[in-house]
């Protein structure tokens, strides 16, 4: 079963220096209730995938070239924005990484979440404050009442990204969308905020976890898709792909984190760098930098399927069967 | 033989100030009471979360902020009582690479001018040996000479922060601090400049103070580990006693928070509320209102640091009450 299914989406940017593929061809699909990461180094299209999914890509300079967001047989790209607004925030709700830029430096807090339910519940005003009230206490916040009353910059970074937490959850939705939401927080915050997403979050809410951090994915997703230079690389269910790569640059990821090698041993890298998004190479785009790459890489290859797996490289075996 | 840097109970404390006559109403304590020594040719890791006073403590070392009292030895002259000829001259040999490698470059500068600048100022070159040097340095770095007459705008992230190594090491430092040198990188690109932080302090003996977040990345590079904490040092001690055996509780929690592949995070102390402000440090042990370990006396105490009863030989020393016991 599927609750959203992004098919073939292509985003472009124009740039000073021309036009910019942030996105191709992308196609994903979530499940109710699972959590999926989206990995990638920074450019490579894991943003602007998740902004697409609402419809939050600036345009101009973005355009979305091709591609269709379905969710419950509809499709989100297509749809008028007062349908749209109605998705937003509560059926599909998203969480960014700096809560200072998401929430209104001028409002108070209190009135900024019981907005979002008045918006979309049938609720008088007292009762949206005291649910919103209701929700910080559940997101570990130590004075409801006075954060009610304080302003986004009265808070810390963490407090903050608590009251994102609580106003993302709030609404019961079933896709909660997730930009690298601790990033700009220290790990003994991070770890904290982790806890609260896995404890608030009901069962069959989906998460769609954006992150750079290969360690966050190992232990808050069950399925990961990895991206590199706009396109998608790998997906897998997380134990696997942790277990086995089957991308080469999944593999050097992996192998590029110092956790993984003896203190003080040379780390290997992956050699140069990701090719520009003005100008693609033809054929694979990991191709110059993979120490796997034969003559066939010329070729652009498609995401190739192997058991629960897919990945855009032609060293692997669609057919796993007959893999000796 | 004496240690090559030697901080002496540092501190550095930002007054605030209020009202139309800007009265000091009371102090930032950035830097509380720091003692720490780095030996020749030894990296030692500093980490903390963001607002416990690392920078500041680099800073003030390289005399960029003002400290309160306390000496830093450096090759034997303290640095906060030398001036003019003196200070410029032992600045020489103590180098920092910044987080940001975008904002630590000159923007106008070309590659040559940026990495031979302080060779100028130290009158160590001539001008017309300007592109020689320039381009020896790059080679220590793994850069192509091709880079000589670019502008670092020019450059990705990774380069760059190796243009900001080059230019440390133009000077032939015996010690370099590095503040989050890495941490701005991609994982793939800072394995790259990992490594390159590893090859030249065996090429060059050079000593690292190596300030970062990342727990990881600090148990890679560094032969003993200092954990802060609110502008103090919390533990201290062989990098594999530190993160592999932590003692403090701060320390505990902070190994425990981070997620690694290959480790579920169900054994995670997850540690209550937030950072208290430096302007107003909790009484005792600065750590006890999280604390999950914490006991009635540690608000009232302040815990030396010091070595552990059942480990005396091993160099580590620990800053709590509780520490034999827990």
């Amino acid at each position: 079963m599927t609750l959203l299914r992004i098919d073939d989406l292509t985003v472009t940017f124009q740039g000073d220096e021309g036009l910019v593929t942030a996105v191709e061809r992308v196609s994903l699909d979530i499940a109710p209730g699972e959590a999926l990461g989206l990995v990638g180094e920074s450019g490579c299209g894991k943003t602007v995938t998740a902004l697409s999914i609402l419809c939050l890509v600036p345009r101009p300079p973005g355009r979305i070239v091709s591609g269709r967001i379905w969710f419950h047989g509809r499709d989100l790209l297509s749809l008028p924005l007062a349908e749209l607004r109605a998705i937003r925030g509560r059926a599909i709700s998203m969480i960014f990484q700096e809560p200072m830029t998401a929430l209104s430096p001028l409002q108070r807090i209190g009135r900024q979440l019981a907005e979002t339910l008045l918006l979309h519940r049938p609720l008088s005003r007292s009762e949206a404050r005291r649910c919103a009230m209701d929700w910080l206490r559940r997101v570990g916040i130590p004075d409801p009442p006075a954060a009610m009353q304080s302003y986004p910059f009265q808070l810390s970074g963490g407090m903050r990204q608590r009251v994102m937490i609580a106003m993302a959850l709030m609404l019961d939705p079933e896709l909660l969308i997730a930009d690298e939401p601790t990033t700009a927080l220290d790990v003994t915050i991070q770890a904290q905020i982790f806890d609260l997403i896995r404890a608030r979050r009901r069962s069959d809410t989906a998460l769609l976890l954006i992150t750079h951090d290969l360690g966050v994915v190992w232990e808050m997703c069950s399925r990961v898709a990895v991206m590199y230079a706009g396109e998608i690389v790998e997906t897998a269910p997380a134990a696997d792909l942790f277990r086995q790569p089957l991308h080469p640059y999944t593999a050097a990821l992996l192998a590029s984190l110092p956790a993984l090698v003896p203190p003080g041993a040379r780390l290997r890298p992956i050699p140069g760098q990701v090719p520009s998004p003005l100008a693609y190479p033809a054929g694979c785009r990991f191709r110059e930098r993979c120490p796997l790459a034969f003559e066939r890489c010329a070729e652009h290859p498609p995401l190739r399927q192997a058991a629960q797996r897919l990945a855009r490289c032609w060293l692997v075996n669609e057919d796993p069967e007959t893999t000796p | 033989m004496p240690p090559l840097l030697s901080i002496r109970d540092l501190r550095t404390w930002f007054p605030i100030r209020r009202g139309l006559l800007a009265r000091t109403v009371g102090y930032v304590r950035a830097v509380d009471g720091i003692s720490l020594d780095v030996a020749e040719r030894e990296t030692l890791g500093l980490v903390g979360e963001s607002g416990c006073g690392k920078t500041t403590l680099a800073r003030t070392v390289l005399r960029l902020d003002p400290a309160r009292s306390g000496e830093v030895f450096f090759e034997g002259r303290d640095l906060l009582r030398l001036s003019g000829r003196d200070l410029n001259c032992a600045r020489r040999r103590l180098q920092i690479v910044f987080q940001d490698p975008f904002a630590s470059l000159n923007p106008r500068l070309t590659v040559m001018d940026l990495l031979t600048e302080g060779l100028l100022h130290h009158g160590l070159i001539r001008r017309r040996q300007k592109a020689e040097a320039a381009a020896a340095l790059l080679n220590d770095v793994g850069l192509s000479p091709d880079a000589l007459h670019r502008y670092p705008h020019e450059f990705s992230g990774g380069q760059r922060q190796r243009l900001s190594v080059a230019r440390a090491l133009s000077l032939r430092p015996r010690l370099v601090i590095c503040d989050e040198a890495v941490s701005a990188l991609d994982v793939s690109v800072q394995a790259q400049v990992l490594n390159l932080l590893l090859e030249l302090r065996e090429r060059h003996g050079l000593a690292y103070l190596f300030i970062s977040h990342d727990l990881s990345v600090v148990r890679h590079l560094s032969h003993r580990v200092a954990v802060m904490y609110l502008g103090r040092i919390v533990e201290l001690g062989r990098a594999s006693d530190v993160i592999e055996r932590p003692r403090h509780p701060y320390t505990r929690a902070l190994v425990s928070a981070i997620p690694r592949v290959g480790c579920d995070g169900r054994s995670r102390i997850v540690l209550q509320g937030d950072v208290p402000s430096p302007a107003n440090p909790p009484p005792g042990c600065v750590f006890h209102p999280r604390c999950p370990c914490a006991v009635p006396r540690c608000s009232q105490t302040t815990p030396p640091l010091e070595p552990l009863a059942d480990e005396p030989d091993s160099g580590r020393l620990v800053a709590c009450l509780r520490a034999a016991e827990i």
